[in-house]
């Protein structure tokens, strides 16, 4: 037992690897099985005709690209990530400047935020119905204003029902991320910046600001996913075929998926895959190269 | 001037502080105000769902309170508990699949250098970053191929299998000092035992995060039950639509509570864990 430890400490010895293998294997394999190997399976597959067997080039991606559907759902969903999520971020960042400042206060209310986290949205969905219907509470609260009410769900405005929707059901999360990343930020810069007299707004784009800049690869990566998984209030409350400004992408998938369209599922898989893919990595560049 | 400046400000955001802590709270007072509510008294308060011309008059508190739609759930609804029995099941596989999964593989990335390190975790990442619909016809062929489709196994292993939990973890190990771990050396104890007595005990409010956003992510499934589960029997209380008609209001409230409760009540215990954790996603490296 004492022999070996004194080789131990060597980084990138070989039984270092074997010791991380050990404990990594269980993990590995299931990651392997059922993730890696059978979305490899699928690129394969975006390449062959719908029995598998012949090879059709870029058929398939043609197909999805030209298709109207997939080009309504894909510029539904391009424009409902690039309305809210800039929106959450500067919503949650400001609350929680303000939350980090007043910390009495703050602690409290970051957990009613998060609240909605623990809401299954298959509750929820009863409200909504309640707020968004004809002579629904929404409609009754615009009658002030003398607009007439109608079912809201059914107009283009749900799209702005699905934008409030992912903000209520996020804002807890981002505050508490952008909170965390303001913890980093050590006072004492604040307290030096002050005795030279550098005003409030200054210390904000002078210091917290640059110090943020490195977390907001994580904040908007996480903030971008959250935003796919609003497909669950969407499906819930509209069905398979939402009002049109709110057929999104998963919808399309969805419905190709019932209609075992496979060639077509696997070039989008792919394609969609791609995308987010290429904005991880430009995303990480982009606030990596700032940061140094 | 600049200071009545300041206090408007001030105000202003105190009220969109209150309006949005407000909107987190109300669907909470909402259900539970309407749980308690009698039939007739639903059937006149929410009219509009059900008439062209009925109008809305919501009051925050029951008339007369009553329990006779809870009653009437759990007497007269057995498929709500079938509903809600395949939920913990679910939840309760999933989160036991991470456990075992995770912990080793999360302690074997914060504890070892070893070629292809870096490699092996940014493909972790992208598959935690991964919605579910770039991944489902690959996990939908290879459970195909296992014969998992339509049974709750289509939903436990690929959420056994994330990697998010990994991510997590892999922040919480991390923060484990060295010295600790030489001294247990020291002391004669395998890498198995360190990994047991040390790494896990130490690791405890990572572990508890872990739980709790797992419980609340799993509870909430709706994309995967809905594409791998044909059977009526097997789906969980995510997909439980309470459709409201004038008579069984009552009961499709009560039902909408219920379904809260568990991951509220995890919400209320385990509230430091799930804001730890999140705020280990973000953390800094």
């Amino acid at each position: 037992m004492k022999k070996r430890m004194k080789h131990r400490n060597k980084k990138f010895s070989k039984s270092n690897f074997s010791r991380a293998c050990l404990f990594l294997l269980p993990s590995l394999i299931g990651v392997l099985v059922l993730f890696v190997i059978p979305y490899l399976d699928v690129i394969r597959r975006s390449f062959l005709d719908g029995t598998g067997q012949q090879f059709v080039g870029m058929e398939n991606y043609k197909t999805v690209v030209e298709n109207t559907s997939f080009r309504l759902a894909a510029g539904n969903t391009v424009l409902f990530l690039s309305a809210c999520v800039p929106l959450l971020l500067f919503l949650s960042l400001f609350i929680a400047i303000y939350l980090q400042k007043n910390k009495t206060v703050g602690n409290w209310l970051k957990s009613v935020f998060l609240l909605p986290m623990a809401m299954p949205v298959a509750s929820i969905v009863l409200l909504w119905n309640v707020l968004f219907t004809r002579n629904g509470f929404l409609s009754d609260f615009l009658a002030w204003f003398g607009v007439t009410g109608q079912n809201w769900l059914n107009t283009k405005y749900s799209f702005g029902i699905l934008v409030f929707s992912y903000i209520w059901k996020n804002l807890g999360y981002d505050i508490i991320l952008w909170m965390a990343a303001l913890a980093t930020i050590s006072p004492e810069i604040y307290e030096a910046a002050r005795v030279d007299g550098t005003s409030e707004s200054q210390c904000f784009f002078r210091i917290t600001m640059p110090n943020l800049w490195s977390s907001l690869f994580l904040i908007l990566t996480l903030s971008l996913i959250n935003g796919f998984k609003v497909f669950r209030e969407a499906y819930l409350i509209a069905g398979d075929y939402p009002e049109q400004h709110i057929y999104l992408l998963q919808h399309l998938f969805n419905n190709w998926f019932r209609d075992l369209s496979v060639n077509k599922l696997a070039a989008g898989a792919v394609l969609m895959g791609l995308v987010l893919f290429v904005l991880i990595i430009v995303f990480q560049k982009l606030f990596d190269r700032n940061m140094s | 001037m600049k200071k009545t400046g300041r206090i408007i400000l001030r105000i202003l955001i105190l009220i969109i502080l209150f309006l949005f802590s407000f909107a987190a709270v109300y669907p909470l007072i909402f259900l539970l105000g309407g749980s308690l509510k009698s039939t007739s008294e639903l059937g006149n308060s929410l009219a509009a769902l059900w008439s062209a011309d009925g109008t809305l008059h919501w009051t925050w508190l029951p008339f007369e309170p009553t329990l006779r739609h809870y009653v009437e759930l759990l007497l007269d609804e057995p498929g709500y508990y079938v509903m809600f029995w395949n939920s913990v099941k679910i939840v309760g596989g999933v989160i036991g699949g991470q456990l075992l999964l995770s912990l080793p593989a999360a302690w074997g990335f914060a504890r070892w250098q070893f070629p292809g390190k870096k490699i092996l975790l940014s493909l972790y990442i992208v598959l935690m970053l991964f919605p579910f619909q770039v991944l489902m016809l690959s996990e939908y062929l290879i459970l195909n191929r296992m014969g998992m489709i339509d049974t709750l196994w289509a939903l436990i292993l690929p959420g056994a299998c994330s990697t998010f939990p990994i991510f997590i973890m892999y922040r919480f190990f991390s923060k484990v000092s060295t010295d600790v771990i030489e001294a247990a050396k020291l002391d004669g104890a395998n890498e198995w035992q360190i990994f047991w007595r040390i790494g896990i005990p130490l690791g405890m409010p990572g572990i508890m995060s872990v739980i709790v956003l797992a419980f609340l992510e799993y509870w909430n499934l709706i994309e995967q039950p809905a594409v791998f589960l044909r059977s009526d029997r097997l789906k969980p209380l995510s997909l439980y639509l309470s459709t409201i008609t004038k008579e069984n209001a009552g009961v499709a409230f009560v039902a909408a509570l219920i379904a809260l409760l568990p991951p509220l009540f995890l919400f209320l215990c385990g509230r430091k864990y799930l804001e730890q954790g999140i705020a280990a996603i973000g953390g800094n490296e």
